[in-house]
C-alpha cells in the first residue's frame, strides 16, 4: 500500500523527522488560506500514491497565496497518472543548501533490509545511481541487531557534508530504519532531504510503501486508494486479483504460476488474454464470483478455463463454474484443460452439466479458444 | 537433511488443514513423528501425538523437519519456535507472510544454520518415498519415481509440468516448492546446487517466475553444473508494474524480467522453454 505523500509525513514527523510547515486541502479556496497561514512562497503538491508527480506537474511553486489559490484549482480534479487529485498539499518552501537521498528497501537478493544514502538527491536519483553507483552508499542492515549507531555515523561521515551535520544525519538514519520496521514498510525513501542554509535536516517529501501482508497490524496505514478499471475495483472489493488486459480470450485458471504460463501459451499461440485472475490458495473454493468477473469483461469473446490442481481441487472449482454457468447462462464457447487432484471428477462435471469434452492438452485447449474468439470477432464485425 | 527421509513435526495439526494433511502424508509414507498445537498437549491427531509446544515434541521425538500449518499471521512465531528449539528445517506454507517476518525468519535461520523453505510455497515431494505439505504427492498422474529433479515456485504451475513429465515417460526424483514471495528461504540457486550433488538425479527442471532476481542468481551456478537444465519462466506477458497474484510477481523498471531470465538462464547453458508444454520435449532432447 503506496501512502500518500502528506500522510506519510505526518508519521515520520510523529516520529521526530522535521518536515516543512505544511497542511492538505480539497479546496483552492483553502489553499490560498493555508498559503497564507504559512507565509512566504509556498509549495502546491497534488496528493496522489504513486511517484513521478514532479515530472507529471504535480508540484507547482507558488509565490503568493493567489498563485496558491489558481494552481489548486488547476490540480484538484485533474488526472495525474492512474488517479484523480482530490487533496493537495500546501507546504512552505525551505532554503535549501543540498538535496541528499536517503532511503530504507528491501533487497530481495540479500533477503534482508538496505540503507541508501546519497548527497545528490532528488527527481533524478535514478539516473545518478545509472551512471555513477558510487554516489549512492548502500548498507545492508542486519535484522536481528538492527542499524547501529556507529554504522548510521560512518555514513553519514562517509559523505562531504559540513561536519556539524554528520550527528543530525545519523540520528536521521535510525529513525528511519525504526520506521521502517514499524511501520512494515517495502520502501521508506525521503527524497530530497534538504539540508537548510542554516544547516538543518528537513524532510521535503516522503514515500512510504506498507506491506499490504501486514495490513492487519498496520492501523496508522489509514484507507487505502485503489486505481484500475471498474471491474477491477469490484474484483478488489471481493478479494480477488483481477487485471483486465486488452485481448479477448478469458482465461481462467488456478494459481498465479498456472495462471501467466496459460496467459503466456495463449500469446505464443497467436491470441490475446483478456485478463489476469488469479483462484489460488484458499480463493479456488469461490470460482462462482471468479467466473463472473472474468464474464463481465465486455472484449471477452471466449473463454478458457485451464486447471491443474495440487491444493487446490479441481472437482471444487468445477462446481463452482458450473453454478456460474447455470445462473449466468452467458452466451460463450468454452474451453477446459482440466488435471490434478480431483480431475477425473471434475472433468466428469463438466462433460455431464455443460456437455463440453475438456482437453487432454493444453496447447489444445488454448488454440481452440484462440480459433473461437477469432470466428466471434469475425461474426460480430 | 531431506537427502534421506526426515521424521516429521506438524505445527499446526489440530487445526482442520493441518489434520487433513497429516492425515493424506501418514497414507503416503510420510514419517509424521509428532504434532504440536499451544495448548492441546496430550492429544492425538490421526495417532500422532500432540503436544502444546516443540520443544516438548523434541524430547520425545528425533525430529528433522517441521512443517508448520498455521495461518499468516502467526507463521513467523512458528518458525521461530522450530528453528531456536534446534529444528535443522522449517517448511512455511502459508501465503501472505508480512515480509518483515520472512526477513527476521531467514535471518535467524541463517545464524542457527538452519534450512527454511517458503513461505507461500507448496512442500516437497519425493515420489516413491513420501512428501512433506500441500502437494498431492500419492497423485500417480503428477508424480512417479524417476531421475528428473523439478524445482518450481509455484505449486500449480509444477503440477502442471510435474504431469507432462509424467506422461511423456519420465519420472521425478524430488519435487521442490520454494514459493512465490520476493524473499524465500530456499532459493533456485540452494535448489540447483543440492540437485547437483544429489545422485539420484540426472537433469534439474527449473520453473521460474517474473519478479525478483532469484533465476538470474541461479543462473551464474549453471555453468559449474554437471548436469543439464531446462528452464521455464511464467509470466512473459505480465503487465509491467501491475501486481500479478504472488507478491513476487512483481516487474519494475526492467528488473526481474521473464525477458531477462530466460536470457540469464540461456546464456548460461539452460534449455529454456517459451510454453510450458515445451519442457518435457527439452527433457527429451537431452
Amino acid at each position: 500500500m503506496f501512502v500518500e505523500e502528506h500522510d506519510a509525513k505526518q508519521l515520520i514527523a510523529s516520529g521526530g523527522i522535521p518536515i516543512p510547515p505544511g497542511q492538505a486541502v480539497r479546496s483552492a479556496d483553502a489553499a490560498y488560506g493555508a498559503a497564507g497561514e504559512i507565509g512566504g512562497p509556498v509549495m502546491v503538491k497534488a496528493q496522489v500514491p504513486s511517484g513521478k508527480r514532479g515530472k507529471g506537474g504535480g508540484i507547482v511553486k507558488c509565490g503568493t497565496p493567489d498563485d496558491a489559490r489558481e494552481a489548486a484549482a488547476r490540480l484538484l480534479g485533474s488526472e495525474l497518472g492512474e488517479f484523480s487529485v482530490d487533496r493537495v498539499l500546501v507546504e512552505g518552501c525551505a532554503d535549501i543548501a543540498r538535496e541528499l537521498y536517503a532511503a530504507v528497501t528491501i533487497d530481495p537478493a540479500a533477503g534482508g533490509p538496505l540503507l541508501m544514502l546519497s548527497t545528490e538527491g532528488g527527481m533524478d536519483i535514478e539516473e545518478v545511481h545509472a551512471n555513477s553507483p558510487d554516489k549512492v552508499q548502500m548498507l545492508p542492515i542486519d535484522i536481528e541487531t538492527g542499524l547501529g549507531a556507529g554504522q548510521a555515523m560512518d555514513l553519514a561521515v562517509g559523505t562531504d557534508l559540513d561536519p556539524q551535520v554528520h550527528v543530525a544525519l545519523a540520528a536521521m538514519l535510525l529513525t528511519l530504519y525504526g520506521m521502517f520496521r514499524q511501520y512494515d514498510a517495502q520502501l521508506l525513501e525521503i527524497n530530497p532531504l534538504a539540508v537548510t542554509t542554516d544547516g538543518d535536516l528537513i524532510a521535503l517529501d516522503c514515500k512510504l510503501v506498507i506491506d499490504d501482508n501486514a495490513l492487519f497490524r498496520q492501523e496508522a496505514a489509514g484507507p487505502e486508494r485503489h486505481i484500475g478499471t471498474a471491474l477491477e475495483l469490484e474484483a478488489k472489493q471481493q478479494d480477488f486479483l483481477f487485471v483486465e488486459l486488452d485481448g479477448d480470450v478469458g482465461v481462467l485458471a488456478n494459481g498465479a504460476g498456472l495462471t501467466m504460463s496459460t496467459m503466456d501459451a495463449v500469446t505464443a499461440h497467436g491470441g490475446s488474454p483478456a485478463n489476469f485472475l488469479e483462484v489460488g490458495g484458499m480463493a479456488y473454493k469461490r470460482a462462482t464470483p471468479a467466473l463472473g468477473l472474468v464474464l463481465k469483461n465486455p472484449n471477452v469473446k471466449s473463454l478458457l478455463v485451464n486447471l491443474c490442481g495440487a491444493y487446490a481441487r479441481t472437482d471444487v472449482i468445477a462446481e463452482g463454474l458450473i453454478a456460474g454457468f447455470k445462473e449466468l447462462e452467458p452466451d460463450i464457447d468454452v474451453s477446459f484443460c482440466i488435471h490434478g487432484t480431483g480431475e477425473a471428477r471434475a472433468q466428469q462435471l463438466v462433460r455431464e452439466e455443460l456437455g463440453i469434452d475438456p482437453h487432454d492438452s493444453m496447447d489444445d485447449a488454448v488454440r481452440e479458444a484462440i480459433a473461437n474468439a477469432a470466428a466471434r470477432s469475425g461474426a460480430s464485425a | 537433511m531431506i537427502s534421506s527421509k526426515p521424521n516429521v513435526l506438524v505445527q499446526g495439526i489440530t487445526g482442520s488443514e493441518g489434520t487433513y494433511w497429516t492425515e493424506q502424508m501418514l497414507a503416503n509414507g510420510t514419517s509424521v513423528v509428532a504434532g504440536c498445537t499451544p495448548g492441546k498437549g496430550g492429544q492425538e491427531v490421526a495417532g500422532v501425538p500432540v503436544y502444546s509446544n516443540v520443544v516438548e515434541a523434541l524430547d520425545e521425538h528425533p525430529i528433522d523437519l517441521s512443517v508448520i500449518f498455521v495461518p499468516a499471521r502467526f507463521a513467523k512465531d512458528a518458525a521461530v519456535e522450530a528453528i531456536e528449539a534446534g529444528v535443522l528445517t522449517t517448511i512455511v506454507l502459508a501465503e501472505f507472510v508480512p515480509v518483515h517476518d520472512t526477513m527476521e525468519m531467514l535471518a535467524l535461520a541463517r545464524r542457527a544454520e538452519a534450512k527454511l523453505i517458503g513461505p507461500n510455497c507448496p512442500g516437497i515431494v519425493f515420489p516413491g518415498r513420501d512428501f512433506v505439505g500441500i502437494m498431492p504427492g500419492w497423485s500417480e498422474r503428477l508424480f512417479s519415481p524417476g531421475r528428473i529433479g523439478v524445482v518450481s515456485r509455484s505449486g500449480s504451475l509444477g503440477a502442471l509440468i510435474n504431469l507432462n513429465l509424467v506422461a511423456g515417460g519420465f519420472g521425478q526424483s524430488a519435487f521442490l516448492g520454494l514459493g512465490g514471495d520476493p524473499i524465500v528461504g530456499t532459493t533456485f540457486r540452494d535448489a540447483l546446487e543440492w540437485f547437483e550433488l544429489d545422485p539420484n538425479t540426472d537433469a534439474v527442471v527449473l520453473l521460474g517466475e517474473v519478479g525478483g532476481p532469484m533465476e538470474e542468481e541461479a543462473a551464474e551456478f549453471i555453468p559449474s553444473m554437471t548436469k543439464p537444465v531446462v528452464a521455464f519462466i511464467a509470466g512473459q506477458n505480465a503487465p509491467e508494474g501491475k501486481k500479478m497474484g504472488h507478491a513476487g510477481a512483481m516487474v519494475s523498471g526492467g528488473k526481474g524480467t521473464a525477458a531477462s531470465k530466460m536470457a540469464a538462464l540461456a546464456n548460461a547453458g539452460a534449455h529454456v522453454a517459451t510454453v510450458p508444454s515445451d519442457v518435457v520435449t527439452l527433457v527429451r532432447n537431452l
